[in-house]
């Protein structure tokens, strides 16, 4: 039983993680259904971006923190404007493409940067576990649970009550009905990726004890939670969090009492049959096409 | 400037639609049919590699390009192609034989994968195939009784007439030749039959091609099928020509190079699959060339161009270690990618059809003929 809890809450950890990265995915394509492969290595650059300001600059972790943040949503929007603005309105495949090729390029430029190695920073959740009875958590393992319900339900609010959230919300229905009404669609688009971009580092950072920062770390995150984002409904923030929880939770059960091979694939299998029951994903919400 | 007369619609679906193309294909064939004997034995092998490459590109191209449905799980059909060979060819299963059935394999389990897909629309058919190939890839790392697991499976030479045709061989190039010339004919075949143009249909619109009475489903399932079946085949090929295979080649990287093909080459013709294919093939040994031969070139401008000899030498040692950092090629690959699907969404073949046309109207040619329409009420929810 104790085996099961202690399984249940580091699945729950790292679904967190899954949830978090899976939040930028969300982001955007809520607000422009563009679908973001390059949002797993917008979160590596983040975590390169925190080490140079944390461990080489040598600055106090949280002001390195807010600047990697801040510098990470500037290159937001600079990647939406080189990248994806001129194809915007374009068929969804183009843009997948060019948001991989942006994953390539991020990738390589950060190994020629920063090197190949395993890069850490030093933060105050490094050490520390909190214990429960005979339950132990790590505090870097409860920090990413805490800030992804913290961001979850302050992105949830903007989206829902704030005006730009509206406006958001209506370029991703209708783009030009939004340009219409008076909405400055690019300004809103540019506003978004730098929202995303931002979540991303906040990812990275939180991530860098429990993962370490190699240029890679995005590809192999990104892939785990682009099915958290999918299992949760595309569009919906809280589905990506629960997706992501789901998959991190399938993922250590499956690694747990299952044979071998199983813990990779199991997330894949319970994406595909959710998908067959469900092709919107949890919380999608699914509209008929008027001819 | 050529004016063609199209009376009835036998003329329209014409494989041939003038002389001029059996002249120009006549031509490269027969370059193609001496270039095993003229050019290098390295050259030929790039040139197997444009053939298979272009094979799976084809296959993609059905899907992909022609009805519109996305996949980024190709690499996986090239697995069961590849695998279903070696495993036969233990049991010394004749080549046709073991050839077919894994084309029929693969093309059944490439329907299999179009039932679930029916249902799936973008993004969420992109992630299904990607799980699938995830899951076909572990399969074959665990599968280890059939695939020997992680350790890979060595393919021997390829046995055909009671002759043994090895992988550098000339009859080897020729086999994979054929492929392909097969392959683009079949399709080309196939585009202008009643179920190719149900295929464009659904691309273009699934709601406009389901109420002019197109079977959606059927026509999906079918071009899954068709797809997976090409790439199967040319999975067998792959096998024999790498000698041989083991799960970590058929990754995502893989599919993503597939889609590549297609992207860069022009996903709306066979051309622009052989002629992405040329691109990823070529690309390797260019930016070797590039490593080494840059920084000479770049210190010899800026000699000529009045810098001193050790600032020349220092130049070029600056531009070779950039050249050789790791990982370069990935920063390239990228840039390629992002400034085709900006600048050339058409692609390769794309650029030589508005070259061709710019000639043939010339100067009358206008730039907005080839402009793409932009969407802005585009949400692919509420498809």
């Amino acid at each position: 039983m104790l085996d099961f809890v202690q399984q249940l809450v580091s699945g729950i950890a790292l679904g967190c993680v899954y949830g978090l990265i899976a939040l930028g995915f969300v982001l955007v394509y809520k607000a422009t259904e563009v679908v973001n492969f390059a949002q797993g290595d917008l979160m590596m650059l983040g975590g390169f971006f925190a080490f140079t300001f944390i461990g080489i600059l040598g600055l106090n972790y949280w002001i390195g923190f807010a600047g990697a943040v801040v510098a990470m949503a500037l290159f937001g929007m600079l990647a939406e404007r080189v990248v994806v603005r001129p194809i915007l309105g374009y068929p969804q495949f183009s843009i997948i493409m060019a948001t991989i090729g942006l994953g390539y390029f991020l990738r390589s430029i950060a190994g020629i940067i920063w090197g190949t190695d395993d890069l850490k920073i030093e933060t105050p959740f490094s050490q520390g576990v909190l214990r429960i009875g005979s339950l132990v958590l790590a505090y870097d393992k409860l920090s990413v649970i805490a800030a992804t319900v913290i961001l979850c339900a302050l992105l949830y609010l903007f989206f829902n009550r704030t005006t730009l959230g509206t406006a958001m919300r209506a370029s991703s229905e209708n783009m030009l009905a939004a340009y219409y009404m008076g909405i400055p669609v690019k300004r809103v688009v540019s506003i978004v990726w730098a929202i995303s971009a931002a979540v991303a580092t906040a990812a990275g950072v939180l991530l860098a004890p429990i993962t370490f920062i190699h240029s890679n770390v995005g590809l192999v995150l990104g892939l785990k939670a682009f099915p958290a984002a999918v299992l949760g409904g595309f569009g919906s923030i809280p589905g990506a969090v629960v997706g992501g929880v789901l998959i991190g939770v399938i993922e250590s059960m499956a690694g747990f009492y299952l044979p071998q091979g199983w813990k990779d694939v199991a997330p894949y299998i319970v994406l595909l049959m959710v998908l067959l029951l469900k092709p919107e994903g949890l919380f999608g919400h699914h509209a008929r096409k008027k001819v | 400037m050529r004016f063609m007369f199209k009376t009835d619609y036998e003329d329209d679906i014409k494989l041939f639609p003038h002389g001029g193309y059996i002249v120009t294909y006549g031509i490269l064939l027969a370059f193609l049919a001496v270039a095993p004997f003229v050019l290098s034995s390295y050259l030929v092998s790039q040139l197997v590699f444009v053939f298979i490459y272009a094979t799976v590109g084809v296959g993609l191209m059905i899907l992909t390009g022609f009805t519109g449905q996305a996949s980024l799980g190709h690499a996986a059909f090239l697995a069961i192609g590849a695998y279903t060979a070696a495993y036969l060819q233990q049991y010394n299963v004749p080549f046709p034989v073991y050839f077919l059935v894994a084309g029929v394999l693969t093309g059944a389990v490439g329907a299999m994968v179009g039932f679930p897909a029916l249902r799936l629309q973008g993004i969420y058919l992109v992630i299904a195939t990607i799980s699938f190939a995830f899951i076909i890839e572990e399969i074959l790392a665990r599968w280890e009784s059939v695939t020997n697991g992680n350790e890979g499976m060595r393919v021997k030479a390829l046995q055909f007439l009671g002759a043994t045709v090895s992988r550098d061989s000339p009859s080897f190039y020729f086999i994979c030749l054929a492929v392909l010339v097969l392959t683009i004919v079949g399709t080309l075949n196939l585009l202008r039959s009643p179920t190719g143009r149900a295929f464009v249909a659904i691309r273009d619109s699934e709601t406009a091609a389901r109420s002019m009475g197109v079977n959606v489903s059927l026509y999906k399932v079918k071009s899954f099928a068709i797809s997976a079946t090409i790439t199967g085949f040319a999975g067998v090929l792959f096998a024999h020509k790498l000698s041989f295979i083991s799960p970590e080649m058929f990754t995502l990287q893989l599919s993503i190079e597939f889609i590549i093909v297609i992207l860069i080459g022009g996903a709306f013709s066979p051309h622009g699959a052989v002629l992405g294919a040329i691109f990823i093939v070529m690309i390797d040994p260019f930016l070797t060339y590039l490593k080494d031969d840059v920084p000479g070139m770049v210190a010899g401008v800026a000699a000529t161009f009045g810098a001193g000899a050790e600032m020349a030498a220092k130049i070029k040692a600056n531009v070779a270690a950039f050249a050789s950092a790791n990982g370069l090629k990935g920063a390239i690959y990228g840039i390629i990618i992002v400034l085709f699907v900006l600048f050339e969404p058409l692609g390769l073949y794309g650029r030589w059809l508005k070259i061709k046309l710019f000639f043939q109207l010339f100067p009358l040619y206008k730039r907005a003929t080839f402009k793409r329409q932009k969407i802005y009420v585009k949400s692919e929810r509420n498809r």
